[in-house]
C-alpha cells in the first residue's frame, strides 16, 4: 500500500506541476494585458491595441491548456485522495465549490467575450472584458491558496472524534493569514513569470530586427513589472513566509535549511548537501547568524534543528526539499539582478541597443517557471509527512483500495497525453511568435475565431 | 438542510447536463449536419464561447458534492477509479479539439480534429449516460463504505452492463438532438436547415427510447419508481418532462427553435431532478445491501458548512446565470 501512495502522490504531483506551468503564466500576462489594453484605450494609441491583441492569442492558448489540464485537479481528490476527501471535504470542499461559482464562471464566460467577441468591442469594451478576465484569474487563484493554505496551518475548523474535518469559522478559514502571504508571494512569482516572457519576446524580435516598435514596447512594459515584482518577491512575501514558517512549521524551515542542530547565531546555508545519515550538511558555504535573524529579526535567536524532531515528523524528503528551496532562492536572486540590471539599462536609454543585455533577457525566461516549480515543490515537500499540517497524515489520505497498479496505469497515461498537449502547446506558440505581432493587426482578430475560410 | 442540498446538488448536475450536453450533441452531429469547411467552423462558431463555461457547471457540481457530501464524493470517484480517469482524459481531449483547431489554417489539421471532436463526444456522452446508470442500478459498496468497480464483469458487475449500456445509448442519442436543436436555433445557413431537419426525424427515436429507458429503470431499479410514485413532489418532475418534450415538438414543427431548444433542454432537466426525487435520501446505492447505501444524512458535511455555503452558493449562482444570460445575448446579438 505504502507503494499505491508513492504513485498517488507522483501523479498528483506531476500533473499539479504540470498544470500550473499554464495558469502562473495567465494570471500574470492578464495583468499586462490589463494595462495594453487601459493604455489603448485611455491613449488611443493602435500600438497598445496590437500588442494586446498579440498577448491575447499567447494568453488564449495558455489558457486552453490552463482549462483543460485543470479539470483532472479536482477529480483527483476524489480518485485518488479519497480519504482526505472524506475526512477535510466539508472544509476543503468549500474553496473548491467557491472556486467554480466566483471565479471560473466569471472567466469562462469572459474569455468567450474576449476570444469570439473581440472585434465588436469598443476599446473601452476590451478593457473592462481583460479587467474582468484578470478579476476571475486572480479570484481563482487565491481559492485554490486558501485550499492549500489550509492545508499547510489549519484553521477555523474542528476535528470530530471519528477524524472528520468540520468548518467552524467561514472567515477564519477564508482569511487564513497563511494564506494572504502564499498568495502574494504566489502572485508575484505569476507576474514575474509574464514579466520574463513578455521582456524575453521583445528582446528576440529586438535581436533578429523584427517588430522594432513592438518589441520596445513589450521591453518596457516587461522589464518594468519584472523589476517591481521580482523584489516583491524577496521583501515582504518572501520574508514573511519565511516567519510564518519559523512560527508554525519549524521542523520544515530546519530541513530547507540543512539545519540539524539547535543553536543560536544559526547560520543561512548558501552551498552544501544534506547527509541524513551522519545528520551533518556537507561541503557548506554558510552565513552565521543570518537564518536567525531572517526567521526571528535578530541574530542571537535560537533556531530549532532537525535533530530535535522525532524521524517520523521530518519531512520524508529532506534532501529534495533542501535543493528545491534553495533552487528556488538561488534562481530568484538571479532574477532580481538580471531586471535590476534591465531596469537601469532602461532608464539609462541603452537597454535596446544592448545586444548582450537582451540576450541574457532572451535567455532568461524559463527560469522563473523553474524557480516557481522550486518554490510549490518546497512548500508541499515542507508540508511532508502531513497533508493537513498536525493533523492528517499523507498516508492516510489515498484511497485505500485503489492499487499501485491503477495508480501507475493512469500515472502513465496522464504522462502520455500531457506529452503530445506539450509538443502541440511548443508548436502553437512556436507559430504565434514566428507570425509576430504587425501580421496580427494586417489579419485583425479574424484568425483567433473558427470563421477564417 | 440536507434535502435543500441534495437538491442544489441534482441541480447542479442537471443544469451541468443540459448546458454541456448541447455541446457534445453538437460534436456528435457535426459530421451530419456540416459538411464544408466553412459550416463545420459555424458549428464551432455556435458552440465555441460557450463550452467552456458549460464545464464549469460541471467543476462546480463536482466541488459542491464534495464540499455538502465528502463521503459520497469520496467513495464514488475512488470506486469508479479507471472510468473516471478515462473520461477526464476525454474532456482533455474535447477541449483540445475544441481550442486548438482553428490556430492553424490547414485542411488535414482541422479535419483531424473535427472528427477526434464527434469522437470524444459521443465517448463523453455514453460514459455519462452509463454513469447515471451506474448511480441506479448501484455499486458494490460493503462494510468498509468503499467499492472498486471495474470495467466490465467481476463483482458487481462492471461499469459496462446491459442496463448501463441502454442509459449509455440512450444519453448519447438525447444529447445529440440536444446539440440538434441548439444548432438549429443558434447556427445558420444550410447548417442551421439540416439541423432542424434531424431534430424532426430524430425526436420520436429519441422519445422512445426514453421511455424505454424509463421501463428498463423499473425492472432494475423498482424502488425508484416507487419513491417517486409516492413522492407528490415529484409528480410535476415527471409531468414537466413530458410538457417539455412537447414544446420541443412543437417548436421544431412551428419554427420557433428557442423554444424547441428550451424543451430540450427543460426535458433534460426534468428527467434528472424526477430521477433524484426518486433516489432521495440514496446518493450511491449499495448492490451489497441495503444497510451499505450511502445516504444523505450518513454522507453530509457538517451544519457549519452547509450553513456558509447556503450563503455564499445562491449568490454565485445568480452571478453565474447573469453571465451565462448576457452571453447568450452578446452572440445572440452579433449572429443577426
Amino acid at each position: 500500500m505504502t507503494d499505491a501512495l508513492f504513485w498517488h502522490r507522483l501523479q498528483f504531483g506531476f500533473t499539479v506541476t504540470y498544470h500550473y506551468l499554464f495558469p502562473q503564466l495567465t494570471m500574470g500576462l492578464a495583468l499586462v494585458i490589463v494595462i495594453l489594453q487601459w493604455k489603448a484605450w485611455r491613449d488611443s494609441d493602435d500600438r497598445y491595441s496590437r500588442a494586446a491583441l498579440f498577448w491575447g492569442k499567447i494568453f488564449a492558448l495558455n489558457f486552453a491548456l490552463g482549462v483543460v489540464t485543470g479539470i483532472p485537479m479536482e477529480f483527483q481528490f476524489g480518485t485518488n485522495w479519497a480519504r482526505f476527501s472524506r475526512l477535510t471535504g466539508s472544509v476543503i470542499g468549500q474553496t473548491l465549490a467557491m472556486e467554480g461559482m466566483f471565479a471560473f464562471f466569471l472567466e469562462s464566460s469572459v474569455l468567450g467575450l474576449f476570444l469570439y467577441g473581440g472585434k465588436r468591442l469598443a476599446p473601452a469594451g476590451r478593457f473592462a472584458t481583460a479587467a474582468l478576465l484578470f478579476l476571475g484569474s486572480w479570484l481563482s487563484g487565491y481559492f485554490i491558496i486558501a485550499t492549500n493554505a489550509f492545508m499547510q496551518h489549519p484553521v477555523g475548523h474542528s476535528v470530530s472524534s471519528d477524524g472528520t474535518f468540520q468548518l467552524e469559522a467561514f472567515w477564519t478559514f477564508l482569511l487564513n493569514p497563511w494564506a494572504l502571504w502564499e498568495y502574494a508571494h504566489n502572485m508575484t512569482a505569476s507576474i514575474t513569470t509574464a514579466a520574463f516572457v513578455v521582456a524575453a519576446v521583445g528582446a528576440g524580435y529586438l535581436l533578429i530586427e523584427r517588430h522594432r516598435e513592438q518589441a520596445e514596447l513589450d521591453l518596457r512594459i516587461g522589464v518594468t513589472l519584472g523589476v517591481i515584482a521580482c523584489l516583491l518577491q524577496l521583501f515582504p512575501t518572501g520574508d514573511r513566509q519565511g516567519k510564518l514558517l519559523a512560527e508554525y512549521q519549524p521542523v520544515t524551515l530546519a530541513a530547507m535549511e540543512g539545519l540539524f542542530e539547535t543553536g543560536p547565531n544559526a547560520p543561512l546555508a548558501l552551498i552544501g548537501q544534506p547527509d541524513l545519515t551522519t545528520r551533518t550538511l556537507q561541503n557548506p558555504i554558510v552565513v552565521p547568524g543570518v537564518l536567525s535573524f531572517l526567521a526571528y529579526g535578530t541574530f542571537g535567536t535560537t533556531v530549532h534543528g532537525l535533530s530535535e524532531v522525532p524521524r517520523q515528523n521530518w519531512p520524508d524528503n529532506v534532501e529534495l526539499l533542501y535543493y528545491a528551496y534553495h533552487v528556488m532562492v538561488g534562481i530568484g536572486t538571479a532574477l532580481i539582478v538580471t531586471m535590476a540590471l534591465a531596469a537601469l539599462a532602461l532608464w539609462r536609454g541603452f537597454l535596446f541597443r544592448s545586444r548582450s543585455l537582451l540576450w541574457i533577457l532572451l535567455l532568461a525566461w524559463p527560469f522563473p517557471y523553474i524557480a516557481t516549480t522550486a518554490g510549490w515543490m518546497t512548500a508541499e515537500l515542507g508540508r511532508q509527512p502531513w497533508l493537513v499540517y498536525g493533523l492528517l497524515r499523507t498516508s492516510a489520505g489515498s484511497s485505500a483500495q485503489v492499487t499501485s497498479g491503477d495508480a501507475l496505469f493512469t500515472l502513465i497515461g496522464f504522462c502520455g497525453l500531457y506529452l503530445v498537449l506539450g509538443v502541440l502547446f511548443l508548436a502553437l506558440v512556436g507559430r504565434e511568435l514566428a507570425h509576430g505581432p504587425d501580421e496580427h493587426a494586417a489579419a485583425s482578430s479574424a484568425a483567433l475565431s473558427p470563421e477564417v475560410a | 438542510m440536507i434535502a435543500f442540498w441534495y437538491a442544489i446538488t441534482a441541480v447542479a448536475v442537471a443544469v451541468y447536463v443540459a448546458l454541456d450536453g448541447f455541446d457534445f450533441g453538437a460534436g456528435i452531429i457535426a459530421p451530419f449536419v456540416a459538411r464544408s469547411e466553412s459550416e463545420r467552423a459555424a458549428v464551432l462558431e455556435a458552440i465555441g464561447p460557450f463550452w467552456n463555461g458549460n464545464e464549469v457547471w460541471l467543476l462546480a457540481g463536482g466541488g459542491t458534492l464534495l464540499m455538502a457530501f465528502p463521503v459520497a464524493f469520496a467513495a464514488g470517484f475512488s470506486g469508479l477509479y479507471l472510468p473516471l480517469s478515462i473520461l477526464l482524459w476525454l474532456l482533455i481531449l474535447r477541449g483540445m479539439s475544441m481550442e486548438l483547431r482553428s490556430h492553424v489554417d490547414n485542411q488535414l489539421w482541422r479535419t483531424f480534429w473535427d472528427r477526434l471532436l464527434t469522437l470524444v463526444s459521443l465517448l463523453i456522452a455514453i460514459i455519462f449516460g452509463a454513469a447515471l446508470g451506474i448511480v441506479i442500478r448501484g455499486v458494490p459498496i460493503d462494510a468498509s463504505g468503499q467499492f472498486l468497480l471495474g470495467l466490465f464483469g467481476g463483482s458487481g458487475g462492471g461499469v459496462l452492463n446491459p442496463y448501463t449500456v441502454l442509459v449509455g445509448v440512450v444519453a448519447a442519442v438525447l444529447l445529440a438532438q440536444h446539440g440538434a436543436q441548439f444548432l438549429a436555433w443558434r447556427a445558420d445557413g444550410l447548417v442551421q436547415v439540416r439541423s432542424l431537419h434531424l431534430a424532426r426525424a430524430m425526436l420520436p427515436g429519441s422519445v422512445f427510447l426514453m421511455m424505454a429507458a424509463a421501463v428498463a429503470t423499473a425492472f432494475v431499479q423498482p424502488p425508484l419508481w416507487s419513491a417517486m410514485l409516492s413522492r407528490p413532489l415529484a409528480w410535476p418532475l415527471v409531468a414537466g418532462a413530458a410538457v417539455s418534450v412537447a414544446i420541443c415538438g412543437y417548436g421544431n414543427w412551428s419554427r420557433r427553435p428557442g423554444a424547441a431548444f428550451a424543451g430540450s433542454a427543460l426535458t433534460l432537466v426534468f428527467i434528472l431532478a424526477a430521477s433524484a426525487a426518486g433516489e432521495f435520501p440514496v446518493l450511491l446505492r449499495s448492490t451489497v445491501g441495503p444497510q451499505f447505501n450511502i445516504e444523505a444524512a450518513g454522507a453530509a458535511a457538517g451544519p457549519h458548512s452547509l450553513f456558509a455555503a447556503s450563503v455564499w452558493w445562491p449568490l454565485g449562482l445568480v452571478l453565474a446565470a447573469a453571465y451565462t444570460t448576457t452571453l447568450f445575448r452578446v452572440f445572440r446579438r452579433a449572429s443577426v
